[in-house]
């Protein structure tokens, strides 16, 4: 991939939505199927909506957009009501109840929130307050989903996380969380900084979320440090969203820096500002890329990361890969399991879940 | 306006195996792609009466069928279901290429088309009133659809009843009617000159073909029909045709267990089946011979049984 080539369909009309109301049928063909493979459906109709050109749309494209919408509203309503029994479920326990990642969107609102779907709620708690947590959600219909004893003791003494619980009516799923990565990762940002720095959300009695520098950060270091590149591209969007949301506060930039500098989180910024930049056009203040500068790789690497993460941040679909985008998503899988832990323990994690691990389930029937 | 049966077979052969068919059922554009004969076959017998978009640039649905890469070739070969080159679901025996592609188009419609209350139910249609069969599988629903469809009635949908909100009107997706193990000869015997697509048998619903949709009903596509009555069809070896009168409570229930998208809309949901309720008589339906059914699907009359 050149930079000559012209970007694909969905990051230009993300860069400018105002440009939807100019595609054609055609276009739309495209648009909708790239926009289904990165989630950002009803994240697209949001954007037309914000942009004013909603009612300026063809009726078929339009019907695909309405659809994604009452299943994100949707969605939302039923994160709120869960958000409401974990919050009951862990009344008596007097804790700082923190919602990360899309659940904070959604209960407080925030632009990332608009047209998002995610499966799990995560929540983070103080790591001695641990058993009590999982003790009072088991009380209240949470269970351990299906995991073996190796499971059990790599999220348990390695991860950041709790494995995940459902609950056995709704079927939801939470992540209890007591840091934003594992204990076993180079990087360890110290979880009270965190948690001293959040905020209430308003209106919402008994819930925080982390301080808007903590949510970039987070979206950052889980993006770009703990590899999570299924939704490479939504998960950008979020950040462009919390950036283009927060950016105008006074003091936002040189706190945020300031801040990734405190946490040791500079490096993932570093790349979120870049990658957000390049291929979503994401204001960026000079001084703030100056500040920056110096907390890259070294430049044979960052070339690489570039010849990667440009790949792997696109759609997953077929009209935006090329012959290296296959590749690209499984050294970057590769090197997101390098940074979580220590070689040694990342052979045996590897060995274990190639040979030992159940498979997985099977595709569902049509 | 150019009609898939307006195709040679070799043209429909070449032209869904190379850049694919914009097929037209009712309000949904499907692309379809496929080299496996058994689809261009099915195709071609039950899809002759729909329109073709030629030059097409949107498709709601793109599906493709193909035959997956490995060492399958000819030891139990399979087909997969590729949905916009994503496969979700298993692949199955080749043999079963055409009912997969009948239920992966169902599936899409399902999963996506929102601005409907989606009913798993046959509906039909006469004098502008549509008759509601939501049943569970195995109630003889299609069957007594199939008898209806040849004898006065409209076919408005076998398997996905769309009612819009705005205003209780159910929206036509006329498509093949599924039949399943003895309906198959059942239908054979009693209608004249059905035309089938070639049973499948070993599915995970048994013997599966597909029945033609009425010619009329596809034209008719368009038009939409408000609902009268909601039928529960219970078929029972040899009972009497008998209509038992369902409560509103009782029915509202029942259709929204029927339904894939009652909870997804919510407040909106309960209102637009609220209203349909409101607007039908339901009952419960006893049968066992065809030609009963049809005689009391011909007394019903709005407003009463």
């Amino acid at each position: 991939m050149t930079t000559t080539t012209a970007p694909p369909l969905l990051l230009a009309v993300l860069r400018q939505p105002r440009r939807m109301a100019a595609c054609t049928l055609a276009d739309w063909d495209l648009l909708l199927r790239q926009a289904i493979s990165a989630q950002l459906l009803a994240t697209l109709r949001d954007l037309a909506d914000a942009a004013g050109v909603l009612g300026q749309l063809p009726s078929q494209p339009r019907a695909h957009l309405d659809w994604a919408h009452l299943q994100s509203e949707r969605h939302r309503q039923a994160v709120r009501w869960e958000v409401r029994q974990i919050r009951a479920a862990l009344a008596g326990l007097d804790l700082p109840l923190i919602l990360l990642k899309g659940a904070a969107y959604a209960i407080a609102d925030l632009p990332p929130a608009r047209g998002r779907l995610f499966s799990d709620i995560d929540v983070m708690v103080p790591k001695p307050r641990l058993p009590e947590v999982e003790a009072a959600l088991m009380l209240h219909g949470w269970a351990g989903i299906g995991h073996d004893t190796y499971d059990q003791r790599y999220y348990r003494n390695w991860m950041h996380e709790l494995p995940p619980l459902q609950h056995i009516r709704r079927l939801t799923v939470i992540d209890v969380h007591h840091a934003i990565l594992p204990e076993t990762a180079a990087a360890r940002p110290d979880p009270l900084r965190l948690r001293r720095a959040a905020v209430a959300i308003p209106g919402q009695a008994g819930l925080q979320m982390l301080a808007p520098v903590d949510l970039v950060l987070h979206s950052a270091t889980h993006l770009f440090y703990d590899g999570e590149l299924a939704h490479g591209l939504r998960d950008l969007v979020d950040i462009h969203r919390l950036l283009s949301h927060y950016g105008d506060a006074a003091g936002f930039w040189s706190q945020l820096t300031a801040r990734a500098a405190e946490l040791e989180l500079e490096r993932p910024l570093y790349y979120a500002l870049r990658y957000a930049a390049r291929l979503l056009h994401t204001t960026v203040p000079a001084d703030t890329s100056a500040v920056l500068a110096d907390t890259g790789p070294p430049a044979p690497l960052l070339r690489l990361m570039d010849a990667l993460f440009l790949r792997a941040l696109l759609p997953d679909h077929a009209s935006c890969a090329d012959r290296w985008s296959g590749g690209a998503r499984y050294l970057l899988y590769l090197r997101a399991n390098w940074l979580r832990m220590p070689l040694p323990l990342l052979a045996r994690h590897l060995f274990h879940k190639a040979f030992i691990s159940p498979r997985h389930a099977p595709a569902e029937q049509v | 306006m150019l009609k898939l049966g307006d195709l040679s077979a070799r043209q429909l052969t070449s032209r869904l195996a190379d850049d694919g068919l914009y097929l037209e059922t009712g309000r949904f554009v499907t692309r379809i792609q496929s080299s496996i004969p058994s689809v261009a076959h099915g195709l071609g017998l039950l899809y002759g009466d729909y329109p073709l978009q030629q030059a097409a640039q949107f498709a709601d649905f793109h599906l493709r069928l193909a035959r997956p890469a490995n060492g399958r070739r000819w030891f139990r070969p399979q087909v997969v279901l590729f949905q916009d080159g994503n496969s979700r679901f298993r692949p199955l025996p080749l043999a079963h290429a055409f009912p997969m592609f009948e239920w992966g188009l169902n599936w899409c419609i399902s999963s996506r088309a929102h601005d409907y209350l989606m009913l798993h139910a046959a509906v039909v249609e006469k004098d502008g009133r549509a008759a509601i069969l939501p049943a569970p599988p195995g109630s003889g629903k299609s069957t007594l659809c199939a008898a209806l469809v040849h004898n006065g009635w409209r076919l408005l949908s076998d398997e996905l009843t769309l009612v819009r909100p705005q205003d209780g009107h159910v929206l036509p997706l006329p498509r093949p009617i599924s039949l399943k193990n003895g309906s198959i000869a059942l239908m054979r015997d009693f209608l004249s000159d059905p035309v089938f697509s070639p049973a499948v048998i070993d599915t995970h619903k048994g013997t599966v073909a597909h029945l033609k949709a009425p010619t009329d009903s596809v034209l008719r596509h368009a038009e939409t029909a408000l609902p009268a009555w909601i039928i529960f069809p219970r078929y029972e070896a040899g009972a009497d045709a008998v209509l038992t009168a369902v409560g509103k409570a009782s029915a509202h229930v029942r259709v929204a267990k029927n339904a894939f998208n009652y909870s997804l809309l919510g407040g909106r949901g309960f209102d637009t089946l609220a209203d349909l309720i409101d607007r039908c008589d339901s009952h419960e339906f006893r049968y066992s011979r065809l030609d009963d059914a049809l005689a009391t699907f011909e007394r019903l009359r709005p407003g009463q049984p």
